[in-house]
């Protein structure tokens, strides 16, 4: 017992606290494309719609790896959008925590994408047709009608992403690297842990991230039953 | 007759045993990726019959697959220390091991739009903003560079500045990629990638990089891991070794 509290106070928990603040950022900007993809995907029928989809759905079935080449040739060194930022606003998103998010937001945003499409194709239209009736704007009728109706819907589907983003692995780790103290996620940390040998830190590590996805996986199952 | 057939297929299912009996696995740390693949067939034939698998990986990594009792034959490592541990750990024949092999650590910028460093010290200039190194935990250019830089007393200074990399290839595709403005790898590594990076300086370490190697304690084909190993110190192996950029012992 004593070892194990010495072995929780001398850890580091710098991984801990990244890869919650990279999974919050990257579910805030999952959320927001998600939603607005979401309501247009379950709203409106234009030619391609289900290829375009699919699209945005393949993260979800994509090795990491992919992704994470990707977004190196997207907004590497020498792409045109990397080599702008870094001339310009010298700025660059590899090697930093912000490349995490956007690895972590890229595969996050298919579970949100899901989650909301399928929410708001579930809400009875002759309702928003109703409000429209009663001078309310597309935009009130969104906002006052269609998004309580589905809003369980979609918090399951964000809760689901935040999980998945924590554990993202793979992508950031080609984008944003293993620094620690600064681009270490939890992931990554375990990762290094179970390379160099200390078995101990990594299963302080393991139990530590297994605990908090199994908290928010359940918290996300009472949502989508609340549908 | 029926005995004769039953013989046989007996004979028959023994016969890939009889194949698999001529392979080892060669764990080799992952600058010698390069050397080995073609001192592979060279040995293969050598020893008609024999076969030859590589896993280059940086050594830690490759010292802690054989400790969880991945089935290796001979193991050859980038620095005495990762031997060390193993032959601590009795996970080598210390019997067999030898060196094999030297190299040297070089500092390089990519090729396009280099910084332009040309000592140490530059590394603490505004102009780097990340500096590639290998994690010292396992990978041995890693340590090297600790070494090097710690002599100078730049290492915890530099530190804020380091992107720690799984092994010295990946520090050498972080700056080919240009993703770091310089990096730490073996003068072999600098070799194979000329088009994209280019040597700024060598700087002197303090210990030879030495590359020793030894039979695996484990293995089940010790006679034909002791003939690679003593073929690495042989002419044909030397021959190529040195055109790769590697030392003698």
């Amino acid at each position: 017992m004593n070892t194990t509290n010495s072995l929780i106070a001398s850890a580091d928990w710098f991984p801990l606290v990244l890869s919650l603040k990279v999974a919050a950022v990257a579910t805030l900007l999952a959320l927001i494309a998600g939603v607005a993809l979401g309501w247009v995907f379950a709203r409106k029928r234009f030619p391609g719609h289900t290829v375009l989809e699919a699209v945005f759905m393949l993260p979800l079935v994509l090795p990491p790896t992919v992704i994470g080449y990707a977004i190196l040739v997207a907004a590497g060194r020498h792409s045109p959008l990397g080599s702008w930022l870094r001339e310009h606003f010298d700025y660059s998103i590899i090697f930093s925590w912000h490349g995490a998010v956007v690895a972590s937001a890229v595969v996050a945003l298919p579970l949100v994408l899901k989650s909301a499409s399928a929410a708001f194709a579930g809400v009875d239209r002759s309702l928003e047709a109703a409000a429209s009736t009663l001078r309310q704007s597309p935009f009130s009728v969104f906002l006052r009608v269609t998004l309580p109706l589905a809003w369980p819907g979609i918090l399951a589907g964000t809760l689901l992403a935040f999980a998945r983003a924590m554990g993202e692995f793979g992508a950031s780790l080609m984008v944003a690297g293993s620094i620690p103290q600064q681009t270490q996620t939890l992931s990554m940390a375990i990762y290094d842990a179970v390379q160099a040998g200390h078995d101990d830190l990594a299963l302080l590590l393991v139990v530590v991230t297994s605990l908090l996805s199994v908290t928010v996986l359940v918290l996300s199952n009472r949502f989508f039953s609340l549908r | 007759m029926r005995a004769f057939r039953l013989l046989s297929l007996v004979l028959a299912m023994a016969l890939p045993l009889g194949a698999a009996a001529q392979q080892i696995t060669v764990s080799a740390a992952a600058s010698l990726t390069d050397a080995f693949k073609e001192l592979g067939p060279k040995f293969e034939a050598a020893k008609p019959g024999a076969t030859v698998r590589f896993n280059f990986a940086a050594s830690g990594v490759l010292l802690q697959q054989i400790a969880q009792g991945a089935p290796v034959d001979v193991f050859a490592s980038a620095d005495q220390e990762t031997m060390a541990r193993a032959a601590e750990q009795k996970l080598v024949d210390t019997a067999t091991r030898r060196n094999f092999a030297s190299n040297a650590l070089v500092l390089i910028e990519p090729l396009k739009e280099a910084v332009g460093v040309k000592s140490l010290q530059d590394l603490a200039g505004t102009g780097v903003r990340k500096i590639a190194v290998g994690k010292t935990a396992t990978v041995p250019v890693g340590r090297y560079t600790r070494q090097v830089l710690e002599g100078v007393g730049l290492w915890t200074v530099l530190e804020p500045k380091f992107v720690q990399a799984d092994s010295v290839r990946q520090v050498l595709d972080y700056v080919a990629r240009g993703e770091v403005e310089t990096g730490f790898v073996y003068r072999t590594d600098a070799a194979v990638m000329s088009e994209k990076v280019r040597v700024a300086f060598a700087p002197t370490t303090t210990m030879p990089v030495s590359y020793p190697v030894a039979v695996v304690a484990e293995s089940r084909q010790k006679a034909l891991a002791g003939d690679f190993v003593a073929f690495l110190s042989s002419d044909a192996a030397r021959e190529v070794l040195a055109r790769y950029g590697f030392g003698k012992p």
